[in-house]
């Protein structure tokens, strides 16, 4: 059974960088999908990648990872000004980034507008997991 | 819009260049992009050696390497740097795709020391002066892991050139990846049969 947890961005806004990647890789640790409201900073899109690489053993593999805003694609001026202002104000709060465990989530593929997540076959989950016990 | 972010970014590299002895040049890129050929290639054309091994196992180079003081020469000009070449990053390893190469205790070392690698690609980031980010012109370009590295060199204001490699196979788009990146410049080179390599090194010298 898959697992989706929905993280809106008010939990993760008041924490430091370094607390808001644990929280992240703990949630996808326990092979839930992590919906998160917004996105991370760039920098801290690639200390992700260091955490989870620090984190892979034999059970936990790494992570998928997307990223989907299509109001990027929006370059008008009023636009890239409202998104700068709400940035300031608010945080990443626009887009949502997805966030899965390796072993659950095979593939995230996106392009500019559109996201789609393929899930790796259960039973040979299942039976991989077994062979590691 | 386009032409006044090129010459901000051929300012740029102006400026890194000019007075710095020794600029690092990085090659970032997801695995099995051409990294390593491309630094090979480098190297061959202008040491006359080779900088590192390739493989088509993913994760080949996964200790960074760095080859000191490379002279390249285009059209009465020239350009010296240390060329930095830094292990595949990725956001997943799993020995279990190495199985099939390799017996389970050379995989888990594999996937060991790949893991290490990504960190350290990823530290030595700061340390970059000029990136070139190598991307497989035959895969589809709006992976994570492309946007991150590219997205973290650009909050770092590093410099970026986009070396769309393979364009010798059929499958090859230069389009694709330009359109997936439009703030930067991209070359569509082939590192293993030396396509395009006098573009590339114009392009290089023609900002420092």
């Amino acid at each position: 059974m898959l697992t989706l947890e929905f993280i809106p961005y008010t939990e993760i806004a008041g924490l430091d960088s370094e607390a808001r990647i644990k929280k992240l890789i703990n949630v996808v640790k326990q092979e839930k999908i992590v919906l998160l409201e917004g996105r991370l900073k760039e920098e801290e899109e690639g200390e992700l990648i260091k955490k989870t690489m620090e984190s892979i053993n034999d059970k936990f593999t790494g992570i998928e990872l997307g990223v989907i805003n299509p109001a990027e694609n929006d370059t008008s001026f009023y636009k890239i000004v409202q998104t700068m202002l709400a940035r300031i104000l608010l945080g990443k709060r626009e887009g949502f980034t997805i966030i899965g465990p390796a072993n659950v989530v095979k593939q995230i593929k996106k392009d500019p507008n559109k996201i789609q997540l393929f899930t790796k076959d259960s039973t040979r989950r299942k039976k991989r997991a077994s062979g590691r016990k | 819009m386009f032409d006044m972010f090129k010459r901000l970014l051929d300012s740029f590299f102006n400026r890194l260049f000019k007075g710095k002895k020794k600029a690092k040049l990085g090659l970032y890129g997801p695995p099995n992009g051409g990294k390593t050929t491309l630094a090979n290639k480098i190297c061959q054309d202008w040491l006359g050696e080779d900088m590192g091994t390739t493989s088509p196992i993913a994760h080949e180079t996964r200790e960074i390497q760095i080859k000191e003081q490379i002279t390249i020469k285009s059209k009465g000009k020239e350009l010296t740097f240390n060329l930095v070449d830094t292990p595949g990053i990725a956001t997943k390893i799993d020995y279990e795709d190495f199985l099939k190469y390799m017996d389970a205790k050379s995989a888990k070392k594999r996937a060991k020391e790949a893991t290490k690698g990504v960190i350290d690609a990823i530290k030595w980031l700061d340390d970059m002066d000029v990136v070139i980010v190598v991307l497989d012109a035959t895969l589809d370009p709006y992976s994570q892991v492309n946007i991150t590295i590219i997205g973290n060199l650009q909050a770092r204001n590093i410099p970026v050139i986009i070396a769309a490699n393979k364009i010798d196979l059929k499958k090859a788009s230069i389009k694709r990846i330009e359109s997936a990146f439009p703030q930067y410049k991209v070359l569509g080179i082939s590192a293993k049969f030396g396509t395009h390599m006098d573009e590339f090194y114009e392009e290089l010298i023609k900002v420092s």
